[in-house]
């Protein structure tokens, strides 16, 4: 039994299955993050897990205890909202405070905790302000420490970066991945933006209209995805994928007769622009992205008016232009087949079907 | 730029100017105010006088001015405290814990505010002749309740839906129940909400004149009615009636400049943000 | 807890705006069909529609309505008017706004007999008033407003105290209005006069007919300034229906007959009422 246990967990809103039925099992200290596109339930999940949502079928256990029908005041979890819901009556250490005294908490113990998690996110000396005095950065980081001070069992995030602009994004991010690093905490993290999915996570959740689609480590996710969704999820820019009917000369590539009615994806690291007469796949340049360190060559290739387009992406810089005429390679082992329906069935990502 | 600054001075002296003539009469009473009789009177009108307290000092000592003013006070404050007392609960109620019907009902209380006062003159009239509640402080301070319940309950609602429903949802999370809640989220939110509804149902109620005219006369009479009986002169009287009225009307406009806000919210019932 | 706290906590509100609504009218209902006069209470003899009859053929009647609906109109018409265009001047800053709209919204809170006096006595009196200093001044005659004139002083009054209420509506939309669609319109070609009829007009557009239907519903009980000033008169001239009524009830004591006047106002309001609900309704998330 694991430490935080989902089991067929479902969710109605009217007559719309929003939840159908997820398993989930959460090891204690594991960092897990909810991925998806918008609506796909990742929130929603989230907030059932948290008590805000009541849970219409199946059962949540948390470290042993069958939580399903417990209110949220005593799931002993803490969450971090999207939009930090500070109490904006209260100073930033009665708003940090506010659970301890909830529940009578000795106030020397307050003291000390508030103290030693003010410090650890810097804002010890904000402690007497009011949430309308602070910046959004400041804001956030006093949602979080609202959480720590609890030492819950588990941590729940909604989407805490997204109202804070590109820099400081990045920068907190750092932060959370430090902090989960020093407090070892189970953490549930809910996003839609796959940079902090990977960056941050133990194990990723895809989720797609309700239901999940593949659980696993970010590497595992990007290297062997079980379906086309989470192939073109997962990755920017997004895995290249072409209607194997479209792409001339795949058997070369694939391997005689290996090649299914379907689909065939490549990630952009893995094509290879050679000058026109080189290469297995003959094209032409569309567009050059020259982004520094990265460099993009958008190509259209097979027949020129319903061609495909494919994106490759070298470290090198490129002399190419647009109309260009060049040929492209996979590389050997690289690539992911899925059949009609997406799912995969060959190719680097089958290996993992075991 | 040139332009933009003659723009400027063009604006701001005809918004002064056509201010100036809108605010006039108020102005000319304050003046008034602290004329004597026959400064008040004199033709033409003296914009430059010694100023003095005399006016105000008689009317004090004549017309029992503070019994009237006493009145005022009573009703306004009585009627506006009960009202907060039935409204903020329904309000509370309709906010938090809506259902489908809350919209229809909330509606309907709104509705009970467009009924003109004068379809229910004649029988509260009559109710209260019976009662013996003519000219007594009760009946004014009832109707004055009843006049302002819908306004009330409109605006406490409004005000209660702005707290942000996810702050409540922390404090859940933070293990308050529903008294938790109450007491440490809502309520310390929503006293400003109280205290605007309440200073402006406190306004209406002052200037409350038609059911105080009907209803009352000698003994429970408001400071609408006194200044009413000014209607007919008897002898010089101007800076008298510019002082009562003074007097009177001094406090709730400034109550009403602080006000301003509540005053779109609650009369237009939202209809306007 | 759950389905009783809620209603619990409405019922006090809702159960005495009920009987607020629901008594008074069937009371009303009651004595329009009855003869019941103050002075000779007595058998309360049932008459049907007699009394409607009655209200209805009182030479006031026509007048009385006929005055209600030049109260409301000019009324209405002065305040959209003037306040647009006064919400228009005020919008932009300049040196001393905040002043100046604190200013504009004071005649609001004036209560209602004071600003009847106020005018009755410091500005109309065809002596000593300040519009008859004002006259003079230009070298005319004087004119006695609430004799010669006196619907037309009530709605002068009426208007200048709801101005304000007006003013205030419009300078409060008026900041909701988008700027970035008015450069868009200025980098388009508009100028003033295009941008104000295309862009800012439309926008008010709204409180305009909620300032319109709010003023129905509460001009049509305008009483106070006719009972301190005129006292309807002379004769009817300045008598709107509410008066009407008033004057049935308290001066004829006639309950009959001011019932059934009262229920004709109620009809009236009734109409302006139902659209009023139907736009805060849309309002209403």
């Amino acid at each position: 039994m694991s430490f935080l246990q989902l089991n067929g967990v479902e969710k109605m809103f009217g007559n719309l299955r929003a939840i159908k039925g997820v398993n989930l099992s959460i090891e204690k200290g594991e960092f897990i993050v909810f991925v998806g596109p918008s609506g796909c339930g990742k929130s929603t999940l989230l907030r059932m897990i948290a008590g805000l949502t009541e849970i219409d079928g199946g059962s949540l256990q948390l470290d042993g205890r069958d939580i399903t029908r417990l209110p949220s005041s005593k799931r002993d979890l803490a969450m971090v909202f999207q939009s930090y819901a500070l109490y904006p009556h209260m100073s930033v250490f009665d708003n940090m405070s506010f659970a301890l005294r909830l529940a009578n908490v000795d106030k020397a113990v307050i003291q000390q905790k508030v103290q030693r998690a003010a410090e650890i996110l810097n804002l010890t000396q904000y402690l007497q302000r009011t949430p309308k005095e602070l910046s959004g950065g400041q804001r956030q980081r006093v949602a979080i420490g609202r959480a720590i001070v609890r030492a819950p069992k588990v941590f729940l995030f909604d989407e805490p970066l997204s109202n804070l602009d590109a820099a400081l994004r990045g920068q907190t991010r750092v932060e959370i991945a430090k902090l989960h690093r020093d407090l070892g905490a189970t953490t549930i993290y809910v996003t839609h933006d796959q940079v902090e999915a990977m960056t941050l996570a133990d194990r990723v959740v895809v989720l797609r209209d309700g239901a999940i689609e593949q659980v696993g480590s970010p590497l595992d996710l990007y290297d062997r995805p079980a379906n086309q969704f989470v192939a073109q999820f997962i990755g920017t820019p997004q895995m290249n994928v072409v209607d194997t009917a479209a792409l001339p000369g795949l058997d070369a590539v694939v391997g005689a007769g290996q090649v299914p009615d379907g689909f065939i994806g490549v990630r952009p690291e893995n094509v290879i622009v050679r000058p026109a007469g080189g290469g297995k796949i003959p094209g032409h340049v569309e567009l050059i992205e020259s982004l520094g360190a990265d460099t993009l060559i958008y190509a259209q290739v097979g027949a020129s008016d319903h061609g495909v387009q494919l994106v490759a992406r070298q470290a090198e810089r490129t002399g190419l232009r647009p109309g260009d005429a060049v040929g492209l390679d996979i590389m050997p082992a690289s690539f992911h087949l899925f059949d009609r329906q997406g799912r995969t069935v060959g190719g680097a990502g089958a290996a993992r079907a075991a | 730029m040139h332009m933009k600054n003659m723009a400027l001075i063009v604006r701001t002296v005809s918004a002064w100017l056509i201010t100036l003539v809108v605010v006039f009469p108020l102005i000319w009473l304050v003046i008034t105010a602290f004329k004597t009789e026959q400064q008040a009177i004199a033709v033409p009108p003296q914009l430059f006088f010694a100023p003095t307290m005399e006016s105000f000092e008689e009317v004090n000592l004549r017309s029992d001015y503070l019994h009237f003013a006493r009145n005022s006070v009573i009703t306004s404050l009585v009627s506006t405290v009960l009202g907060l007392a039935i409204a903020a609960p329904a309000a509370y109620s309709m906010a938090f814990f809506r259902t489908r019907k809350t919209r229809d009902i909330l509606m309907w209380m709104l509705s009970t505010k467009m009924m003109p006062a004068v379809g229910a003159l004649v029988p509260v009239y009559v109710m209260a002749q019976t009662a013996g509640l003519l000219d007594s402080l009760t009946a004014l301070i009832v109707v004055f309740t009843l006049s302002n319940l819908p306004i009330m309950v409109w605006m406490l609602y409004s005000g209660f839906k702005d707290i942000p429903g996810d702050i409540l949802e922390a404090a859940r999370m933070d293990g308050a129940n529903v008294w938790g809640e109450f007491l440490h989220v809502i309520r310390p939110l929503a006293m400003g909400t109280l205290a605007s509804t309440g200073l402006l149902c406190l306004v209406l109620a002052w200037n409350e004149a038609f059911w105080s005219l009907n209803l009352s006369s000698a003994k429970a009479g408001t400071l609408a009615t006194l200044i009413a009986s000014y209607s007919s002169p008897e002898g010089l009287f101007w800076a008298k009636l510019s002082a009562a009225s003074l007097m009177a009307i001094a406090p709730i406009v400034v109550v009403g400049w602080f006000s301003q806000k509540q005053l779109v919210q609650g009369l237009t019932f939202g209809a306007v943000k | 807890m759950n389905r009783l706290m809620p209603r619990l906590l409405m019922s006090p509100a809702v159960i005495t705006l009920f009987l607020w609504m629901i008594v008074p009218l069937v009371m009303t209902l009651y004595f329009s069909t009855v003869r019941y006069n103050l002075m000779q209470p007595g058998d309360k003899d049932f008459i049907g529609l007699a009394n409607f009859e009655f209200f209805v053929t009182d030479p006031d009647f026509s007048a009385s309505v006929a005055n209600t609906l030049l109260l409301l109109g000019s009324v209405i018409a002065i305040t959209v008017v003037l306040g647009v265009a006064l919400a228009l001047l005020v919008n932009d800053p300049f040196p001393g706004r905040g002043i100046v709209r604190v200013l504009l919204i004071s005649p609001f809170f004036v209560m209602p007999t004071a600003n009847a006096l106020l005018w009755k006595h410091m500005m109309m009196n065809p002596i000593y008033g300040i519009l008859a200093q004002v006259w003079i001044f230009f070298g005319a005659q004087p004119v006695d407003w609430l004799t010669d004139h006196p619907l037309f002083s009530v709605i002068l009054m009426v208007a200048w105290q709801w101005l304000p209420f007006a003013c205030l509506i419009f300078i409060t939309s008026l900041q909701s209005l988008d700027r970035d669609q008015m450069e868009a319109a200025g980098m388009d070609g508009a100028n003033a006069l295009q941008k104000f009829w295309f862009l800012t007009l439309p926008h008010l557009g709204r409180p305009i007919a909620v300032v319109v239907m709010i003023e129905m519903i509460f001009l049509m009980s305008v009483f106070a300034e006719i009972f301190t000033t005129t006292g309807g008169g002379p004769g009817n001239e300045s008598t709107n229906v509410a008066f009407l009524i008033f004057k049935q009830a308290l001066m004829n004591f006639d309950v009959g007959v001011a019932s059934a006047g009262a229920l004709f106002a109620v009809v009236l309001a009734n109409i302006a009422a139902v659209f009023l609900i139907r736009m805060i309704g849309k309002n209403l998330d």
